[in-house]
């Protein structure tokens, strides 16, 4: 049996920074996994994830990653989303500094 | 102290405007991240996790006082004022932005430094030894072979494309320090009758299938090493399979035809090689070693060091276990440990730089080391001058006595900053650190070195760790695999796994107590954790980690 389709976030690596981010419903690329757009329907997913592959000009590495809907926005599921969407634990660097 | 020749200098000029314009062409979406990506990789750039990551080569792991002021800059102006010193000895920076890498490699080449081939299917930085044209027990300095190697291999036409990433580490001393049974290939200097020579292993290494260097060469002199070094790597780069990249390194192909075979290979194919040299290398080599002379050391007395050795037990314990001895009288290795407790193993700030650099401009004839400890070395200070510098040290925070030590550890980057990573390393190494500086034990435990990886690239060592530490996934928890038994040195070994791996909560009292288990069972405090290890085997750790049952069970095996 397929499994069932988890909710998704379209993220990536901004290409100038380096940086995290994520796809809003707008089309624009955001830093916080809080303003991105939660996918709930695979097709929607699939082709959001295209067209945003092909802005190669702003992100490196698109890809889909899972996520668990909130009252305060989407939430990781996974560790490495988790340090993802934060920074890292050795330093307030990254995004937890900015706040 | 090794200059950078004319055409060094303009070959990375070069390669540095080529890149300032790859990188103008990707911003401008006149290429894809496909085809940008291993031109990025060729200069030492990668995405990580959080930021783009500059590794910058620091050969043999030698810098002068004017590079490591360069080092911090690029710290403060394009990072956060920090860098990450590796066990590959080169710096990596953490947070550069896309738009600043080239003017930082510009800032680089000022000093004669590039992050070229640190990256890539090229043959990498080669490392040495770092207590290298100091040690004691050093045979000759590894370094001039470690530069013609370099030379050789830099932009090499026939090495650009090869089957996968090879590493070359020399030492110069029968005591191994840069871990060259780990390599692809491995080479010691050796003596034969009052002459100089090279033992040549192949097939180390580490990552997902762990291998220890076999010996292909058991004396090569000086005219035959690169025409049988080149053989070696020619047999590699026809025989290598490029057909899966987990099996593409020469360790497999070592693995899979035997040793024997592959020595017959090479001396074949050596047959053809050194028809191509015309001993133009062996005037290179003589004009790279003018460049690796000794400097000129002081004959003075010690009174100073001894009298702060005798009233001070700060500076003793310092001392006792961050010097090394040095070749000459009166002199010293004295090793600055990067892994104060709790910190992140490998980090220097920038201003810990420039205090490095300082001392080593005052009281280091200039030069510094990075060791594959990631640690730092002022390979020649004389001991009168080491109350001084220890005051110094202390001041900035890196006076930590504990090189060696289970403190001492080596830690990869992992889950806090690596893509490729599946479980966090460097918040277990802060961990170990404190709880163990919490018990004060320790200087009694001794020698014991404890690796981390954060994936089974084993970036962090941990097969060769006498304790070694896997972070892995298990179904989207952090879990750490515990392997004991490895060894980095001239006896080197892989670790055995102990069993089940633990959580991130459990991993640190699980250390505890396999140290618990070795002070009861260690004949005497002279025995070091290694030496009891082998020669009790695995079950008394066993039964510590897992409960009686799983030990009486690993005695009966
Ligand atoms: C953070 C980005 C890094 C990436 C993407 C990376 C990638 C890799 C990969 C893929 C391997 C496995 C190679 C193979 O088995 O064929 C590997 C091995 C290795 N890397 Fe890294 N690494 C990183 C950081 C580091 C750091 C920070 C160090 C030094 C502390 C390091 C030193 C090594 C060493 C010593 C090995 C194993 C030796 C061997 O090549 O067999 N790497 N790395
Ligand atoms: S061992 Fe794995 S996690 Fe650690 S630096 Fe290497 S690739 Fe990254």
């Amino acid at each position: 049996m397929p499994k069932a389709f988890t909710p998704k976030v379209v993220t990536a690596n901004a290409l100038l920074e380096g940086d995290v981010i994520y796809l809003a419903a707008d089309d624009s690329w955001v830093r916080s996994l809080s303003q991105a757009e939660v996918l709930t329907d695979e097709a929607v997913a699939q082709i959001r994830l295209l067209d945003a592959s092909a802005r190669h000009a702003e992100a490196v590495g698109v890809y889909l990653a899972d996520v668990a809907p909130s009252d305060e926005g989407p939430q990781t599921t996974h560790f490495r989303e988790t340090f993802r969407a934060t920074g890292p634990s050795n330093y307030a660097h990254g995004k937890q500094a900015e706040g | 102290m090794y200059r950078y020749t004319d055409f060094d200098t303009a070959f990375v000029a070069e390669r540095n405007r080529q890149f300032r314009q790859q990188v103008e062409r990707r911003i401008a979406g006149h290429l894809t991240e496909d085809e940008f990506k291993p031109l990025r990789l060729m200069n030492g750039l990668y995405l990580q996790l959080h930021a783009y990551m500059l590794r910058v080569a620091i050969p043999y792991g030698t810098l002068n006082s004017a590079q490591m002021d360069q080092l911090a800059l690029l710290a403060e102006k394009w990072d956060k004022g920090y860098g990450h010193f590796t066990t590959r000895q080169n710096i990596q920076y953490n947070w550069p932005k896309l738009r600043d890498v080239p003017d930082m490699l510009d800032a680089l080449a000022e000093v004669g430094m590039h992050a070229i081939q640190t990256s890539g299917n090229t043959i990498r930085n080669v490392t040495a030894d770092h207590f290298a044209g100091a040690a004691a027990d050093e045979i000759a300095d590894p370094r001039p072979v470690a530069e013609l190697l370099r030379q050789w291999s830099s932009d090499h036409p026939e090495f650009q494309f090869l089957p996968r990433k090879f590493k070359i580490a020399v030492t110069g001393s029968p005591n191994d320090r840069a871990v060259i049974k780990a390599h692809d290939i491995g080479i010691q200097v050796v003596e034969r009758e009052g002459r100089i020579g090279y033992r040549v292993l192949v097939g180390g290494g580490l990552g997902r299938t762990p291998m220890i260097g076999k010996e292909l060469a058991e004396f090569v002199p000086l005219s035959e090493l690169l025409p049988f070094v080149e053989a070696t790597v020619s047999v590699w780069n026809l025989l290598g399979r490029r057909d899966n990249k987990y099996k593409a390194r020469i360790k497999i192909t070592v693995h899979e035809h035997g040793i024997d075979e592959i020595r017959r290979l090479v001396e074949d194919r050596f047959a053809e090689t050194r028809q191509a040299f015309n001993g133009a290398d062996l005037e290179l080599f003589d004009e790279i070693a003018a460049q690796f002379l000794p400097p000129a050391f002081r004959n003075v007395p010690t009174d100073a060091y001894d009298s702060a050795y005798e009233s001070d037990p700060v500076f003793r314990a310092w001392a006792d276990t961050n010097l090394w001895d040095h070749k000459a009288p009166g002199y010293a290795i004295a090793q600055i440990s990067l892994k104060p407790h709790g910190q992140t193993p490998g980090d220097a700030t920038a201003d810990q730089m420039r205090v490095m650099a300082d001392l080593a401009r005052r009281f280091g004839h200039d030069e510094l080391r990075i060791s594959h400890e990631q640690n730092v070395v002022l390979p020649h200070v004389h001991k009168s001058d080491l109350p001084e510098i220890h005051k110094i040290l202390k001041a900035h925070g890196l006076a930590t006595a504990n090189i060696g030590l289970i403190s001492d550890i080596i830690a990869c980057p992992g889950m806090d900053y690596c893509a490729l990573a599946t479980a966090r390393s460097i918040p277990i190494a802060q961990e170990i650190a404190t709880r163990f500086d919490e018990l004060k034990i320790e200087h009694e435990i001794g020698d014991l070195k404890i690796k981390i990886s954060g994936c089974i690239n084993a970036c962090g060592h941990h097969h060769v760790g006498h304790i070694g530490i896997l972070g892995l996934d298990r179904a989207g928890v952090e879990n750490y695999q515990i392997t004991l038994g490895g060894d980095a040195t001239e006896t080197a070994s892989l670790g055995t796994r102990t069993g089940p791996g633990f959580s991130a909560e459990e991993i640190v009292p699980a250390i505890e107590r396999v140290v618990q288990a070795y002070l009861e069972h260690r004949e005497s405090p002279e025995e070091p954790f290694l030496a009891a290890y082998r020669r009790l085997g695995m079950a008394p750790f066993k039964t510590a980690l897992y409960g009686e049952e799983t030990g009486k069970k690993a005695r009966a095996a």
